[in-house]
C-alpha cells in the first residue's frame, strides 16, 4: 500500500501573532513552528495502515526550507521518506492542491491523508481540491476509517452526530481530532529520521485563484459582562452560553 | 516561545536531534503529564503507566547503548530530558533520573557481558523498573558506614541488613545494592550486588510519606537471609564503594539538570502570573520589586545551566567531572530552592495554595539540596578538590 500524507509547518498554537509591516506576513521573531496538529492524526492513521497492511508512507510538505523540521517529525513518528515542495510565502490553496496532486500522482499513492485544515490559514479546502484534481474519492473531517481491500468505510463528524460513508480507493481523507491518538516519536525514531531521505523540488503550483491582500488582527475582545450575582442569573447565563457564545 | 529565548541566550548549541528529543519530551510532559501532576502528588501515586510509556519511547535507557536495547545517547541529551520533565513534574523527573542514572547505569558501567545482556534490555525499555540502594538508616552522607553485610556461603552471598530512602523501593523488580563483604577493609571492603523482588529474603516496606517528590516512590528495603547467587556480584569484590561514587558523580549532572528545570518551571509560572495579576492598578510585573526577583531567577538559571551542560559535555567527551559535577549540583539545587521560594512570594497567597503550580515546586525542590549528596557534602568535595590542586 502506497500512502501519502500531506503535512504543513505552522506557527505554534500558543504564538502571540503580530503582523509584519508588509501586512503579508506575521512577525517571525519569537515564533516557533510545529507540525499542524490535524496532520498528526493523518500521520498516525497512515502509520497504522502501514503497520497493518505493509507499504510505504511518504510525507509531502509544501513550504520553505524550515518545513523540513516538520517533515522530520513525521519521519521520526515512523514515515519512510519525505518530499519538500518548495514554495515562497503565501500560496493560494487551490494552486497548492495542484502541486500536491502532481506529487501524489507521480508517486502513485492510492491513499492520501491530510489534516482537515491547516491551523495557519484555516482554509479547509486543500484535501477536497486535491481529490478533485486527482479524480479520487474524498472523505473530509474523518473520525473513523476502515480500509478493506479497496473498500473504504469512513465516519465523518457532522453537526450533532456522525455520518458513515462508503467509498473506494483511491481516496483522499482529511483527518479530524478523534480519528486516533497520535504517537509521540520515540528516541529511536528521532535518530533514524535523520537518515531517511527528504527529496526537494520546486512546487508545481497551479493557477492562482486568490491572492493575499492584507493580514489583519481580529478586533479586541469585548470585556466580560456580569449578568447577576445569585442563582436568579442562571437561566439568563444558560441562554447566553447557548445562544450567544454557542458553547453548550 | 520561551524555548526560543532560552536557546538564543545559551552558549552551547544543541544539535538538530537534541532539539527534537527535547521538544518531544516537552510535548509529552505538557500534554500527558501536566494535567495529572497534582493528582499524582495528592494521592502519592507512583505513575507506573507513564514510566512504562516513557520506556517505550526510549527514555528509560537514555545512556545505554542500542545493543542492550537503550537509546545510546549521552549526558547532554540526558540533562535536556530531565530538565524538560522537571519543568512540569520534578517527581517524575526524579524517578526517570534514578532509574536511568543510578540502577541501570551502575549495571551498564560495572556489569559483565552476561549481566548486561540479562538485565539491561528490560531496564532500558522500562519493562522493569530499577532501584539503587546505598543509603541506610544509620549511614547517609557517610555512606561507607553502612551495616548491611554480604557473606559468602556455599557458592552464594547471604545478605542481611536494610536500605533507607530507596527510590522505587516498592516497584523495582531489579535493584543494585551495596553491602560490606569485608569489614576490615573499610571502603575497600564494600561490594555491589544485583538483587530484586524475586529473591526470598528481599522485601520492601515503609513507603515514606514525604514533603515533596510525592509521586516518586521512596521506600525501605530489608534483607533477611537474602541469598544471592555468586554471579550477582557486580565487578570485583571490594570495588562497590568506588563504583557507587562513580555512579553518583554522573548522578549529580542529572540532579543539576533537574534543578535547572524546576527553577525554569517556577520562573515560567511567575512570568505568566506576574503579567496577569493586577494590584494598585497595574500588573505586578511592572513593579521593580517583582522585576528584580524575575531578573535574579533568570540570571541564576542561566548560570546553573552553563555549569550543568559544562559538566554534561565534559562527561560526554570522556573528561573528568569530579570537580565540575559537584559544583553544578550544588549551585543549581541552591538557586532552584531560591527560585521556588521567590516564585511563591510572587504568587502571594495564591502561591501558598495547591491551585497554582509553584506550591509543589517549593516542596519538591528541597530534595535537590539533599539527595545524591547534600549541599554540605558537595562543598566538602569541592573544597577537597581545591586543597589537592
Ligand atoms: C526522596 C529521596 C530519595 C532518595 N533516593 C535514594 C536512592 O534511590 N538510593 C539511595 O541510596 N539513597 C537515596 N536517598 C538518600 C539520600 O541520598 C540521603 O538522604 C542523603 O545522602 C543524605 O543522607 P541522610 O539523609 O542520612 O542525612 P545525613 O547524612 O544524616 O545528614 C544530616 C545533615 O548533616 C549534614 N552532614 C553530614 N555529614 C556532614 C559533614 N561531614 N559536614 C557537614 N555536614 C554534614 C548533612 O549535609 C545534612 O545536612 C534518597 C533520599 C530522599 C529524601
Amino acid at each position: 500500500m502506497n500512502i501519502a500524507v500531506c503535512v504543513s509547518h505552522v506557527p505554534d498554537t500558543t504564538t502571540k501573532i503580530r503582523i509584519a509591516a508588509d501586512k503579508q506576513n506575521i512577525e517571525q521573531q519569537g515564533v516557533s513552528y510545529i507540525l499542524n496538529p490535524y496532520d498528526e492524526f493523518a500521520i498516525e492513521e497512515a502509520l497504522k495502515l502501514k503497520e497493518k497492511n505493509g507499504g510505504e508512507v511518504v510525507v509531502i510538505s509544501a513550504g520553505g526550507e524550515t518545513s523540513k523540521e516538520t517533515i522530520r517529525k513525521a519521519l521520526a513518528m515512523g514515515a519512510d521518506r519525505g518530499v519538500l515542495l518548495k514554495t515562497n510565502g503565501f500560496v493560494d490553496s487551490i494552486s497548492l492542491a495542484k502541486a500536491l496532486a502532481e506529487e501524489i500522482k507521480s508517486n502513485g499513492s492510492e491513499i492520501v491523508l491530510m489534516g482537515k485544515q491547516s491551523i495557519d490559514y484555516d482554509n479547509s479546502i486543500t484535501a477536497q481540491a486535491a481529490a478533485e484534481i486527482l479524480g479520487y474519492g474524498c472523505v473530509t473531517v474523518c473520525v473513523d476509517l476502515k480500509i478493506d481491500g479497496t473498500k473504504v468505510i469512513a465516519e465523518r463528524e457532522i453537526e450533532g452526530g456522525r455520518e458513515v460513508v462508503e467509498t473506494s480507493l483511491p481516496v483522499v481523507i482529511s483527518a479530524q481530532k478523534g480519528l486516533n491518538n497520535p504517537r509521540y516519536p520515540a528516541i529511536k525514531g528521532i535518530m533514524e529520521a535523520k537518515r531517511k531521505p527528504i527529496a526537494e523540488k520546486d512546487a508545481a503550483l497551479g493557477k492562482v485563484h486568490t491572492v493575499l491582500s492584507e493580514l489583519k488582527l481580529p478586533s479586541a475582545k469585548n470585556p466580560g459582562r456580569i449578568i447577576g450575582t445569585d442563582s436568579s442569573a442562571v437561566p439568563e447565563l444558560v441562554r447566553l452560553l447557548r445562544e450567544e457564545a454557542k458553547v453548550i | 516561545m520561551i524555548e526560543e529565548s532560552v536557546e538564543s541566550r545559551f552558549i552551547i548549541g544543541f544539535t538538530e536531534e537534541q532539539k527534537v528529543i527535547r521538544d518531544t519530551i516537552k510535548d509529552y510532559a505538557d500534554h500527558v503529564i501536566r494535567p495529572k501532576v497534582m493528582e499524582f502528588d495528592e494521592a502519592q501515586e507512583f505513575p507506573l503507566a507513564i514510566l512504562k510509556e516513557l520506556g517505550e519511547m526510549g527514555f528509560m535507557g537514555i545512556l545505554i547503548p542500542e545493543q542492550y536495547g537503550g537509546s545510546g545517547l549521552g549526558y547532554v541529551e540526558y540533562a535536556l530530558i530531565i530538565e524538560e520533565l522537571a519543568k512540569v513534574d520534578p517527581s517524575i523527573a526524579l524517578s526517570v533520573a534514578a532509574h536511568n542514572g543510578l540502577c541501570t547505569n551502575h549495571l551498564y558501567l560495572f556489569g559483565n557481558e552476561e549481566q548486561r545482556e540479562k538485565y539491561l534490555p528490560d531496564l532500558a525499555s522500562g519493562r522493569v523498573i530499577g532501584a539503587w540502594g546505598l543509603t541506610e538508616p544509620f549511614s547517609g552522607s557517610d555512606a561507607a558506614a553502612m551495616k548491611t553485610t554480604a557473606v559468602k556461603e556455599s557458592g552464594a552471598w547471604m545478605v542481611n541488613g536494610s536500605k533507607n530512602f530507596i527510590t522505587h523501593g516498592t516497584y523495582a523488580d531489579t535493584s543494585v545494592i551495596l553491602a560490606i563483604t569485608n569489614k576490615e577493609k573499610g571502603k575497600k571492603g564494600i561490594s555491589a550486588f544485583i538483587a530484586g523482588r524475586n529473591y526470598d529474603g528481599y522485601s520492601a516496606s515503609k513507603k515514606e510519606n514525604k514533603l515533596g517528590m510525592r509521586a516518586s516512590d521512596t521506600a525501605q528495603l530489608s534483607f533477611m537471609n537474602l541469598r544471592l547467587p555468586e554471579e550477582n556480584l557486580l565487578g570485583n569484590e571490594g570495588e562497590g564503594f568506588i563504583q557507587a561514587m562513580k555512579v553518583l558523580e554522573g548522578g549529580r549532572i542529572s540532579i543539576a539538570a533537574l534543578s535547572c528545570g524546576l527553577a525554569q518551571g517556577a520562573l515560567d509560572a511567575s512570568l505568566k502570573y506576574s503579567s496577569e495579576r493586577v494590584q494598585f492598578g497595574k500588573s505586578i510585573n511592572s513593579f521593580q520589586g517583582i522585576q528584580f526577583k524575575l531578573a535574579d531567577m533568570e540570571t541564576n538559571i542561566n548560570a546553573a545551566r552553563l555549569l550543568t551542560y559544562q559538566a554534561a559535555v565534559a562527561k560526554d567527551n570522556g573528561q573528568p567531572i569530579h570537580d565540575i559535577a559537584p559544583k553544578a549540583k550544588l549551585f543549581a539545587s541552591e538557586i532552584a530552592e531560591k527560585a521556588a521560594s521567590e516564585a511563591v512570594q510572587i504568587f502571594g497567597g495564591y502561591g501558598f495554595t495547591k491551585d497554582y503550580p509553584v506550591e509543589k515546586f517549593y516542596r519538591d525542590v528541597k530534595l535537590l539540596t539533599i539527595g545524591e549528596g547534600t549541599s554540605e557534602v558537595q562543598r566538602i568535595v569541592i573544597a577537597r578538590n581545591l586543597a589537592q590542586e
